[in-house]
Parts: structure tokens; sequence; C-alpha cells
């Protein structure tokens, strides 16, 4: 990995002085100017006083205008406690309409702030009564859902202890909230894609990288390496649309360099509740020489598994536990998947320590799963032939299951309205294995956590069989940065219906060659293994490229709900449906 | 991490061993070339029994309640200063510019083009197009309206029809037809490659043709192939928006067109240095 110019290496890392931290009360940066511990920003009880105004903020060292939360970012820490009845008055005070939708709780739909659907926004000046029973406990995370303001700035955490106390208990606890900061406007990043779509890759094959490749096994195998991207005209190396050149990553809203830390003692148990609070950012977290039992996925528990490493993308959460054997600190990690830049923290027995930080990974091209599914795992490999004519990239073989997953590779069922300007591939045969760790993380001789390992404790909410099924593709066309479902935006989409009280099954097809956190609003994504027993329960599914998934929603929350990819640029360019629930 | 597993920094990530391809159980299926699967996965059209889309509303139309912002139908801008540059050759030195700008959203584009150039103080020809850009396929769009000519002769006005897009292995390509007053037709050929020798350090390579049904000896073209100009320029990419370039621009003048140049004392073939600015935002 080339290291970073001193120019860019502040630009990934942040602003170092304090006194850049102090003009917005970052929080819980652990050190202020003095070197203690400040107190986070939490909030609890049954009452609860919000309000939203722009605030100045410096990340990177240069001045910028954020969406605070009662003056912070992230926004105040929310504690409630299952069986609760909670009211939220959210005051705007922003020149613009705003909104708060408080991420996988369930709720009636006129409490889930997204204009639109839910209300009509929170216009300036107004204050919303936000009023619910919080029928549910665990790590979750409210955000807005107007305009780019989540990228902005307006995001925070919410922790709901449950009714008969926590399942896995621990001595410390503490949120881990990743999210991504841009110095440029939102509005002008989507323009920017809009007009060149890979603006910010900056890891695009280079005539060099040809030259080395054609050195280390030859001119044919080099050309056949890129022939089948070239001639689709799309990049092997488009992982994310906004990198880590971009992007200043963060941990509890501070930098790399802002190295927020938590604290232990040696010996006891630290449950660290990860958050991707990201507009548009898939990370790879771990920590160094500490391994993670994984206890909750979503907010909801899972058997416990341990792992060396998860990828996480916008707007999932997973718990974790830790149990730090010696008396050192230990790096928290989290690069981005596009392997341009990274968020870090410290776990350490005492304030001002660290840990060697990692070098980030190489980054890997594409493979052929990725392109094309099950069509690379043993369908047609023997167009493949070893002699030069082809390789793969990537050691993209993650569990060879062989014939058995191939048999019933179910072939896709494109939308009539997939073949057009809005659509640049289609897969006919996705892959269906959800052991697959993705694309930069396969057989990199760590226990990364996949789909496959998430079992939910208690078995779904409903048992019933679905009644029917429901398909829908992931699309999009990178070169016009259009994004949409089944090829339609939203704009030019009808709702989708579902019948009140209904069991029903939703498979979905990933049509691109980017992973999408797939968000349903109001109701729970029951994700089922590839047959069809339950899985795990999650509020955000992420879908690997060419691949199919299918989960069962019980249709139990009458009203208009939101359905969307959570990264933020391709919901606003069109990957979003209305889901009517009647 | 155990030994017999690789360590994974160390090894090259982008090459498959022969050893693992080995290792992977094949299909005994049909042998597809890797065009076949391209096609599969780009250009095959919508089968009879594609599903509807629309299937899954029931019925339901779209409602919106006020308060809806997304993003999605907006109208947005681009201006591409595509060449703002001072060539020298060996008849004189001039500058030459060559832009494009468009307004409007992901379908259906306002689509502006122009070209000329000024050498010795003297205004060349000059090209100026407005143009409906109507996206037909994913790579593709359709593009008609009009083309005016001034500079160096009386001015010209026609009637453009052709498209624009991303030819496979990465070619941008413009085609257009022209038909004029009086029965003149005009054809335009250009495609360029942008050729990535380093994330910031482009070599861009370029073709433009012209051809005319009719000689126009106003304006010194002859009918036939006309001229070609083939560019090659070096950029570096101070930001994705703004990167000066150094190149070099061959041009030759065909059959009429070489006539008139003679007649006229100019050159008919042209060897420009040049250097400029490609901005856009």
């Amino acid at each position: 990995m080339r290291p970073f110019s001193p120019s860019r290496r502040r630009f990934v890392t942040g602003a170092l002085a304090a006194g850049a931290l102090g003009s917005l009360n970052l929080w819980p940066a652990s050190a202020s100017a003095n070197g203690k511990p400040r107190d986070p920003a939490v909030l609890s009880g049954t009452e609860f006083d919000l309000t939203i105004d722009e605030a100045p903020i410096n990340v990177t060292g240069r001045q910028a205008v954020a969406t605070s939360v009662n003056g912070t970012v992230p926004a105040p820490l929310l504690r409630w406690r299952e069986g609760d009845t909670v009211t939220l008055r959210v005051t705007n005070r922003l020149p613009v309409a705003s909104s708060i939708h408080w991420h996988g709780i369930l709720l009636p739909a006129g409490m889930d702030g997204v204009p639109g659907l839910s209300f009509k926004g929170i216009q300036p000046g107004e204050t919303f009564h936000y009023r619910f029973d919080v029928k549910q406990s665990g790590t979750y995370w409210y955000h807005s859902h107007s305009g780019f303001q989540e990228q902005t700035g307006l995001y925070g955490p919410i922790v709901i202890e449950p009714r008969g106390g926590e399942r896995f208990p621990a001595e410390r606890d503490y949120v881990v909230m990743l999210s991504d900061w841009s110095d440029e406007a939102p509005e002008t990043v989507m323009a920017n894609l809009k007009k060149m779509s890979d603006i910010y890759n900056f890891n695009e094959p280079t005539a060099v990288d040809f030259a080395r490749d054609a050195a280390k096994m030859g001119m044919q195998r080099a050309l056949a390496k890129r022939k089948m991207w070239n001639q689709m005209r799309m990049s092997p190396t488009d992982l994310s649309d906004v990198t880590g050149h971009h992007y200043t990553y963060l941990i509890n809203g501070a930098p790399p360099d802002g190295n927020w830390t938590c604290l232990f003692k040696k010996g006891e148990k630290v449950r660290l509740r990860l958050i991707n609070g990201s507009s548009q950012s898939i990370f790879d977290f771990r920590i160094p020489g500490l391994k993670m039992t994984v206890v909750s996925a979503d907010g909801q528990d899972i058997e416990p598994v341990t792992v060396d490493e998860f990828r996480i993308a916008a707007a999932e959460t997973y718990d974790v536990i830790v149990q730090p054997a010696d008396d050192r600190a230990y790096t928290l990690f989290a690069q981005s998947i596009d392997r341009m830049g990274y968020a870090r923290g410290t776990l350490a027995p005492r304030e001002g320590m660290q840990a060697e930080v990692p070098a980030i990974d190489a980054p890997q091209w594409l493979s052929m799963i990725d392109m094309m599914g099950s069509m690379a795992m043993g369908g047609d490999m023997a167009g493949m032939n070893h002699s030069g004519g082809h390789s793969m990239s990537g050691h993209a073989m993650p569990s060879m299951h062989g014939a058995d997953d191939m048999k019933a590779a179910p072939k896709s069922r494109h939308a009539k309205t997939e073949y057009g300007p809005g659509v640049d591939m289609r897969v006919d045969t996705p892959r269906t294995n959800i052991d697959d760790p993705g694309i930069g993380l396969r057989n990199n001789g760590r226990r990364v956590l996949t789909y496959a390992d998430l079992h939910t404790i208690g078995g779904p909410i409903d048992t019933r069989d679905a009644g029917r099924e429901i398909e829908l593709h992931l699309t999009g066309n990178m070169e016009r940065y259009m994004w949409s479902f089944d090829g339609q935006k939203f704009s030019d989409a009808k709702p989708l219906h579902f019948r009140h009280g209904e069991r029903l099954r939703i498979v979905l097809v990933n049509d691109t060659m980017m992973p999408h956190p797939i968000h349903l609003h109001g109701m729970w994504s029951e994700m089922e293994s590839p047959d069809q027993i339950f899985q795990v329960r999650k509020h955000t599914i992420m879908v690997q490229p060419a691949q199919r998934i299918s989960y069962l929603v019980t249709a139990d929350a009458p009203g208009s709900w939101a359905y969307h990819c959570h990264l933020l640029y391709h919901m606003e360019a069109g990957m979003f449906r209305t889901v009517v629930v009647s | 991490m155990s030994h017999d597993m690789v360590d994974a920094h160390h090894r090259d990530m982008n090459v498959m061993d022969h050893g693992d391809m080995e290792s992977m159980k094949h299909r005994a299926t049909r042998s597809a070339s890797q065009s076949d699967i391209a096609d599969t996965i780009q250009g095959a059209p919508a089968p009879d029994d594609a599903r509807d889309p629309d299937a899954y509303a029931e019925g339901l139309e779209p409602g919106h309640m006020p308060g809806m912002d997304m993003a999605d139908n907006t109208t947005r801008a681009k201006a591409l200063l595509n060449r703002v540059e001072a060539f020298r050759s060996n008849s004189g030195r001039g500058q030459a510019v060559n832009a494009q700008a468009w307004i409007g959203g992901d379908i259906d584009k306002a689509w502006l083009k122009m070209e000329g150039e000024r050498e010795d103080g003297k205004l060349g020809p000059t090209r100026s197009e407005l143009l409906w850009d109507h996206a037909v396929s994913s790579y593709w769009s359709v593009q008609t309206g009009i083309r005016h000519d001034s500079g160096d002769g009386p001015g010209r006005s026609w009637v453009a029809f052709g498209i624009q897009g991303l030819a496979p292995y990465w070619f941008d390509v413009e085609a257009t037809a022209y038909l004029g007053e009086n029965g003149r037709t005009a054809a335009r050929f250009e495609s360029s490659y942008d050729l990535r020798i380093t994330q910031r350090l482009v070599l861009q390579p370029d073709i433009e043709l012209n051809l005319y049904g009719e000689g126009d000896r106003d304006r010194g073209t002859g009918s036939g192939l006309s001229d070609i100009d083939i560019g090659l320029r070096l950029r570096y990419e101070i930001t994705r928006k703004f990167a000066p370039y150094i190149g070099v621009v061959w041009s030759r003048k065909f059959s009429g067109t070489a006539d008139y140049a003679r007649e006229a004392g100019a050159a008919v073939e042209e060897t420009r240095i040049v250097g400029g600015l490609h901005i856009w935002f």
C-alpha cells in the first residue's frame, strides 16, 4: 500500500490539535484539552428534548458546518428501557425541513420520521412530538431522513436496556459509532458522482499496474485479466463510490488522530456496541490482538460466535464482547472496503495510550464471483481455461461446497424494466451462499464473520411459512450513476403492497457489483439460509454483488414504510421504494 | 494464524494460482467465451416472460404526501472545457477551444457542443451544436438538434442527428450526421481513449474525421473525406476536475479540401504542439 503523503495523512487521520477539536463538542471524545476524559452526552429516561441545529465542526483542519443535535456530532446517546413509553420532542432550528428516523425501532408508521411517508417533516422552527412504546431491546441508532442531513452529522446511538437485564453481561459497555465525514457538501458530492461516477476512485487500474502484471504473469494473462472488465466498461476496483480518498472516517466523532479511547481493567469483559452510522461506507472492523465474541446483530441477541474481524455495512450494528488479557492498549481498527482510509480508536487500561495501527490491507479487484455469481463458482468454469486465457482476480473461492450448492442455483427473473438506460448489468445465475466474507476479506488469514455464522436466539418471531414471494432486483448504471430497484428509480415506480398480517418472502438479487445494505422500515427482515431455514433477524441486510438472498417479513405494521438501500447516495439516486401495508 | 494458510499480505492477491484453478470443481457445461459471458451480463434483450415490476403494487398508485424530497429526478448541469489550448505549428500559432455542456436529468438533457480556433489572430472554422440528448441504452444516447458553422467563410446551418456514448473497451465515441441548406450533407466522427498511466497521469489519443456530401468552395471544404485530426495529449490531474496537459496533433486535409488549401497557399498537412487545460465543473 502506498504510504500517504503528509498532506493526505492529515486529511485521513484528522486535525491533531486539541484546539481544532474544541470548536464542536465532539462526544464522547475521551480527552479534552487538559487530558481528562469528557463525559459523553447521554440522555436517559422517558422524556427527551432534542434540538436540531447547525454547528461549526473541524475534523480535518478545515472549518465546516455540521447538522447537530443538542450541539454535538454524533447526536446524544439515548438510553431507553424496554417496556417504557418514550416521548421525544424534536425541535428543528435549521433553515430547511428536517426529520429523525429511529432506525430498527418498531413503532406506529406516523412516528417513523420519513418525510412524505410518515409525516410532512419537521419544518423550520417547528417541534414534533414523537411518542411510542419501546417493544424491544438492544443497540440501535437514529438519523435524519431529510436530504443529505445524515451525511452532515445528524446521527446518534440508541441503547435499549432489556427488561430482564443483559443476556450477556459485561463490566464495561461502550458505544462505538463509525461514520464518514465529508468537508465537501454532500449535494456537491452527489453532483460530482453524476458528472464523473469514478471521481473518488483513486485505485483505478493503470498502465503501471498492467506493466507489473505483465512482468509477473506474462502479457497474455495480464491482458486476459482485464479483457472482460474493459469489454463491459466496468471497473474492477469500483468498491465504493465515495472512498477514503474523500472521507475522513470517525469513531464517535473523532478522526483517527483524535484517538477516541475507552478504558478497561485487566480481566474485565467489555461490551462494544458497533454501529455503522455512516452515509456511504462499509467498514471491516477488527482489534489486532483481541478476539471478539459477537453476541448481537441489529439489536437482536445471537448465539455467540468468536471471530477476528467482521464487515459492517451502513446502518448495521453488532455488539461484541472482548476480554483483554493484557494490561496494554489495543487498536480499534475499521478500514473502509475501498482500502483508502480507516477509522481508529483505542481500548486501553489508561488514558493517553495507543497501540500500533495496522497497515490498511491492499485493495483487491472484484472477482468473477462478484460479477457473475454461481456461474463463476462451478457453473461455467470450463470456459476459463488454464492456458493463460483467463486468471481470476483475488481468491474467489470461499468454500467449495461444490456441486451441492450449485444444484438448484435459481435463475433470476429480471423485471422487464431492467433493460433500459438505467441498468448496466444483469446477473442470470446469482450465487446463494451466505458464507462468503466478501471482496477484500477472502482468505486473509483471519476468521471473518459471515451471515452464515449469525443465529438469532429464540428463532423467528413468526413461524408461518411465506404465503407468497416478491422478487426484487438491485440495479444500477455506474456510468450514469443511476440506482434503482428493478431498473425503476423511485420517481418512476409504484409502491409495493403488503397485505396486513401476511407472512411473505422477499427475494433480493443484486444485479450490480457493489454490496448494498437494504433496509425495510417498520418490520423485521427474518433472513433465511439458502435452504430456507431461519437464519437471523435483522433490520438491514447487506446483499453482496451477484448474490441472491431471501428473507421473510410479517406485515403486522399498517401504514407506509420506506424500503431502500442505506447507502445515502444510492437512495437519493432512486434506490428506494414505498411499502404500503394495508 | 496457521502456517499452512498463506500470508495474504505477501501474496499477490490478484493472481489465481494454477494450482487453485485445478482444485476448483468444474462442471462439464458449454465452454463459454468471455464475450458470451459479457453479452449475457450486459447485452441480452428482455425475454418475453420478463417479470412485471408493477405487479407488486396490487393496484396502488404512488401518492406522495408533501415532504418527500428524493433527489432522483434532479436537474443538473455540467460544463466540460475539454480543451482550452494554445498551439504552435510550422504555419503559425494560435488558440483552440473544445467544450461541451449539458443541463438536464438522467435521461434527457439539452447538450451544447462548441469547437473553434484562432490562428495568427484570424478566427478559424467554428462549430456550435445544440442538441437534445436522449439516453437509449446503458452507454449510449441519441442526439438530435442543430449545428452552425461560422468563422472562416459564410455561416452554414445544419440539422444534426447522431449518437454519443461509451463503446466497449472504454472508447468515447461521437458520430453525427448533418443535413444542411440546399441539400448539403455532412458527417463527423470523433473518438478518444483515456489511458490511465498513474492515478493522476492520463494519456489521451483521439481522432476526429469530417466528411461532406458536396464541396463548399466558400468554406474551403471538399466532398468526401475532408479532414482528419489525430491528437495525443498527456494530462496531469491536479484534481479530477482540473488538469493541465501537453500534446501533439497531426491533421491532414483530403481531396477537395486539400485542393482548396493549396489554392489558398495553406498547408495540407500540419503538426501542432499543444498545451492547455482540461477542466470540468
